[in-house]
């Protein structure tokens, strides 16, 4: 596949699923089983998704300035400080320890 | 209150929320040119995706994987982008009939829409909070993807700048306001787990779609969950 193709294919399914829920009747929301299981692929994905930027490299696992950054990032959000505050925190701890020879 | 102040109300919970989300679509555009991807790219799925967590997931996979890793990249979008089917079944009846109407609300379906909407007291407002903060969203997550995918291109090497590490603190963002039960932060842990596990054994992308199912085991006999009522035998 092309980046293209691709990002195109991935485009139109997204879309594809907001629009199709306009299709659906509101009653269906009232089984909890799938609202529940739903919600909590969102955040399954979303916590597996940080594992792999975080410490994947390719098909492996490297501990470097990126699990540093992560760790500036939580302690953070803990403190509600806004979103792009934390990510500018985080790519500046990863740089920082870079600059200083690390990660 | 009266009809007026809540239609305000409405509107300034669009622009507070819609301007601090739009601002980090600085960072998709510089992490979506930093994982491969040209201005136009990134652009595009600013404009037809039009989902954050999806646009995401979708750019770290390609990222780590390479066009190889597509299947993965599109399936690991693809699930994200579920919920917004679930909040377009909650806002439908918000918007009303009209198809124009209904496709376009469709478009604008996304986790800051739905929440504004279904934050406000009455109909009409609800109706001003859905198409102020879709609106405002679209417009500035687009405008910034642009600005960012041009900066990220000027940075060139983004490793310099950190800007690899900005990809898990922005999902850890888009998870956090979610771990507020028992229940998803089991999930998130025990995901996280078995992807770390995965992550040397399987191809870029397979271990996230694994890791999903860990959902599916926890949310269909909803273990660490609170009983609702009427849900018993469910």
């Amino acid at each position: 596949m092309t980046i293209w193709q691709i990002i195109l294919l991935a485009s139109i399914l997204v879309l594809g699923i907001k629009l199709l829920g306009y299709l659906v009747p509101p009653r269906v929301l009232e089984a909890p089983t799938a609202a529940r299981t739903a919600e909590l692929t969102t955040v399954a994905l979303l916590s597996a998704l940080i594992v792999v930027q975080t410490i994947g490299a390719g098909q492996g696992i490297i501990i470097d300035a990126r699990l540093p950054a992560l760790a500036v990032a939580a302690g953070l959000f803990a403190l509600r400080v806004p979103f792009i505050l934390v990510i500018v925190a985080a790519a500046a701890t990863a740089a920082g320890l870079r600059a200083l020879g690390w990660g | 209150m009266n009809a007026e102040a809540e239609r305000r109300a409405a509107w300034r919970a669009s622009l507070a929320v819609g301007l601090a989300v739009s601002a980090y679509g600085v960072s998709f555009g510089a992490l979506a040119v930093a994982s491969g991807l040209d201005i136009w790219q990134a652009c595009v799925l600013s404009l037809v995706m039009f989902s954050g967590g999806s646009q995401f997931a979708l750019i770290g996979v390609l990222a780590s994987g390479g066009t190889a890793a597509g299947p993965a990249a599109i399936a690991g979008a693809t699930l994200l982008g579920l919920r917004n089917g679930l909040y377009a079944i909650r806002v439908s009846p918000i918007i009303g009939p009209g198809w124009a109407k209904r496709l376009l609300a469709g478009h604008l379906t996304i986790d800051e829409s739905t929440a504004v909407a279904t934050a406000q007291p009455t109909l009409a407002s609800q109706r001003v909070g859905f198409w102020a903060t879709g609106a405002i969203i679209y417009v500035g997550w687009n405008l910034m993807t642009l600005l960012g995918a041009v900066l990220g291109d000027l940075l060139g090497d983004v490793r310099q700048f950190g800007l690899d590490a900005a990809a898990g603190a922005a999902f850890l963002g888009l998870v956090w306001p979610r771990l507020r039960a028992l229940q998803p932060v089991a999930v998130a842990v025990g995901s996280a787990v078995v992807a770390a596990v995965l992550l040397p054994a399987l191809p870029q992308g397979v271990p996230v779609l694994l890791a999903a199912l860990v959902a599916v085991v926890v949310g269909v006999p909803n273990l660490f969950g609170r009983r609702v009522a009427g849900e018993e035998g469910a």
